[in-house]
């Protein structure tokens, strides 16, 4: 795909990546690339080694081979803080918050802001936090309490907030809408939606294929540590993503009494 | 009879008079809100005021008086300065069970250093030994702390077992270090540490630390205010700023005048006399001796360790390990590390408080700090630090330090026996944290 000199240069592209734990091939041997603007949808059922993959670009899993590309250019990503550094941003199924601190302190977690004394400045860090909420969820007004009393949807929006905050290029979101109740899941979706309008590249892994029908321009699908292809998401219909999920076949491999085996 | 307003004096004091909001309940849980005062620390407050003032009329006036707070506040020193750092321990899900073991072998190297060790090297009493044998002792519980964390941090082993195997392994060593012999006397410079008759700071200076301590209540209230006014949040009413101003001073200076009101006793201060020149009048000299060093040194440390856990990245840290180890990897805390340095900085408090009570004993014993981990392990959850992680303040666990000790010397002062004491201390234990547990409880289902 990117063999054409004169396409653009991805933003991110990940080479012939290789995770094993034990004698367990997580992933084997994957390339996926993303572009500016572009919402990638990575699918596959549990334990096809989406998260896995993911984690060796946002630097919380170190590949045992492979290569990461940012702009053209190979990178080491070897902790989350490398990551970061590079402009990508990674929101954690579990949000990852520390359910103790504020939200401001999450947004900030490991960033902190800090006066000239060196101290942590609060004052400020509550004030770009209510700026970013302003852009994110208007709604959002809970800054002084400790976010384990805040609903699912502020909770994702805090750690949404956490994410952009820090001028991300690249958003990895995994499960985006998973603990969430129908009018928050849509309220995710048009943030998800201005944030590619922001130019922002945006990974999301899901579970649901209408997640993914309604934001996705491309869908890369995994099974059992391998990638089965990827497809633009105007060429396929659900059930066709459904057989690379389910069977591992692709649209072209796939027959019509296999996808009336799925519909079943 | 100042006294006994020193600790009740701190919540209730304008509105609820005045009555135009209604029911007193009303007007305090506004004043709470408004004055934006930690209601667990207010409770906390009210606790220690019963306390003082039950024993007070159960032990026929004898507890609040300036003689025996002077005592408490000392015997209290220890404690708290070990209790300040136990509180970012147990923050960051950990535990150091350790910290009595290590006060022992600490306590007992000071003791060596000066008694046997520098005598032979720099001279009897030379001015230096005193500071020598206390930064050999920081040196060695930053030592054995950062040991010890690294274990915790980087092999993995969970505290509580590399903690055991030090309370053992630690008191062993106090003990084969002088082969269980008591080390004593202390160097004369380094006694003034402990407190005793000549290690306070007297009258006039009390009354500056009391000044500066306002000046600097005054201050954090003002910065407060301007950091709000600046980025445009709301601020707090004015009569609440300078209520919480005027409260927080005047308790500061009728804990001083509290302190100055205990003398010197006639001999020292017959001597103080002459030493002057000054003629002995006829009721003698009432000289006030002031802030004892060991109150002053907890005093310091937990106004450093506030500034530690609430002001700086580290202590930030620490709460995010405590509330999500996975979160904070993950926002690219260098995890391990703190934890370290977390078991560092106890290990340096456990030096601070082991040359607090070698010097205050006059001695080091093989059982020095028997039990303490114990006590100071209560003194921070009996002061709101939560055993699950992630919840915890340095100045509860100080309150928390202050509430153990009185209940003792209370009872001690009533003749209470030793394993009754024991008894009661530790119902109060299960009790405070019970209260504890069904406040938070209630207020997360609120």
């Amino acid at each position: 795909m990117t063999a054409d000199s004169t396409a653009p240069v991805p933003l991110v592209e990940m080479r012939n990546m290789n995770v094993s734990f034990g004698g367990v091939h997580a992933v084997d041997d994957v390339t996926m690339d993303l572009y500016a603007g572009e919402i990638h949808a990575l699918l596959g059922g549990n334990g096809a080694g989406k998260s896995t993959l993911i984690k060796t670009l946002s630097g919380a899993q170190k590949p045992d081979s492979g290569q990461i590309y940012i702009d053209g250019h190979p990178v080491a990503i070897t902790s989350p803080r490398d990551a970061k550094a590079l402009g990508i941003e990674t929101i954690y199924q579990t949000l990852a918050l520390a359910d103790n601190i504020d939200a401001p302190g999450n947004v900030f977690l490991g960033r902190e802001l800090t006066t000239r004394w060196g101290t942590l400045n609060d004052t400020a860090m509550e004030d770009a936090t209510r700026k970013v909420m302003k852009r994110l969820n208007p709604n959002f007004l809970n800054f002084k309490t400790a976010v384990n009393s805040l609903s699912g949807g502020q909770r994702q929006s805090v750690a949404i907030a956490k994410a952009v905050h820090f001028n991300a290029r690249v958003l990895i979101m995994d499960e985006p809408t998973a603990a969430l109740g129908p009018a928050e899941t849509e309220q995710v979706r048009a943030l998800i939606r201005q944030l590619k309008q922001e130019g922002i590249g945006i990974i999301m892994i899901s579970h649901d294929i209408h997640d993914v029908f309604d934001l996705a321009d491309r869908i890369t699908v995994m099974l059992q540590g391998r990638k089965v292809g990827t497809v633009e998401k105007a060429d396929v219909t659900m059930d066709e993503v459904l057989a690379m999920i389910i069977i591992g076949k692709l649209p072209e491999e796939v027959t019509q009494s296999e996808l009336a085996d799925l519909r079943g | 009879m100042q006294v006994a307003e020193q600790p009740t004096s701190a919540p209730e004091v304008p509105r609820g008079r005045r009555g135009w909001l209604g029911s007193v309940r009303d007007a305090l849980r506004s004043l709470l809100r408004d004055t934006e005062i930690d209601t667990r620390l207010a409770g906390m407050l009210g606790a220690l005021a019963v306390i003082w003032v039950g024993f007070h009329i159960m032990s026929g006036g004898t507890f609040l008086t300036p003689r025996n707070l002077w005592n408490l506040s000392v015997q209290t020193a220890t404690v708290a300065i070990m209790a300040t750092g136990m509180v970012l321990i147990i923050v960051s899900r950990n535990i150091d069970l350790s910290v009595g073991s290590m006060l022992g072998v600490v306590g007992m190297s000071m003791a060596l250093v000066q008694a046997e060790v520098l005598p032979g090297v720099i001279g009897f009493d030379h001015p230096a030994t005193w500071i020598i044998a206390v930064i050999a002792g920081l040196v060695l519980g930053a030592a054995i702390g950062g040991f010890q964390g690294f274990i915790i941090a980087y092999v993995g082993v969970p505290s509580f077992i590399v903690t055991l195997g030090g309370l053992l392994v630690w008191r062993g060593m106090a003990w084969a270090l002088a082969s269980g012999r008591t080390i004593a006397p202390m160097d004369s410079t380094f006694q003034l540490l402990g407190g005793g008759s000549r290690g306070r700071i007297g009258g006039p200076a009390s009354w500056v630390v009391a000044g500066v301590a306002c000046l600097g209540i005054v201050w954090l209230i003002l910065s407060g205010r301007r950091q709000r006014r600046k980025f445009g949040f709301r601020l707090r009413p004015v009569w609440a700023e300078v209520t919480l101003g005027v409260v927080g001073c005047l308790a500061l200076l009728a804990a001083v005048a509290v302190i100055n009101s205990y003398p010197m006793p006639d001999a020292l201060a017959r001597q103080y006399a002459e030493v002057r020149g000054i003629p002995w009048p006829e009721g003698g000299l009432r000289i006030p001796l002031g802030i004892a060093n060991p109150v002053l040194i907890a005093i310091g440390v937990a106004l450093i360790m506030t500034f530690i856990a609430t002001r700086r990245r580290f202590g930030r840290y620490v709460f995010a390990i405590g509330g999500n180890p996975e979160a904070a990897e993950l926002g690219g805390i260098k995890t391990r590390m703190t934890v370290l340095k977390t078991f560092t900085l106890m290990g340096i408090l456990v030096g601070i408080a082991a040359a607090v009570q070698t010097a205050r004993l006059n001695a080091a014993t093989s059982g020095l700090g028997q039990l303490s981990e114990l006590y100071v392990i209560a003194a921070a959850v009996i002061g709101g630090t939560s055993l699950t992680g992630g919840v915890g303040t340095v100045s509860g666990a100080v309150l928390g330090a202050l509430v153990m000790q009185s209940l003792q010397s209370g009872m001690v002062l009533m003749g209470v026996d030793a394993p009754l004491q024991d008894i009661v201390v530790g119902i109060v234990l299960v009790m405070a944290v019970a209260i504890d547990t069904i406040y938070r409880r209630r207020a997360r289902n609120r």
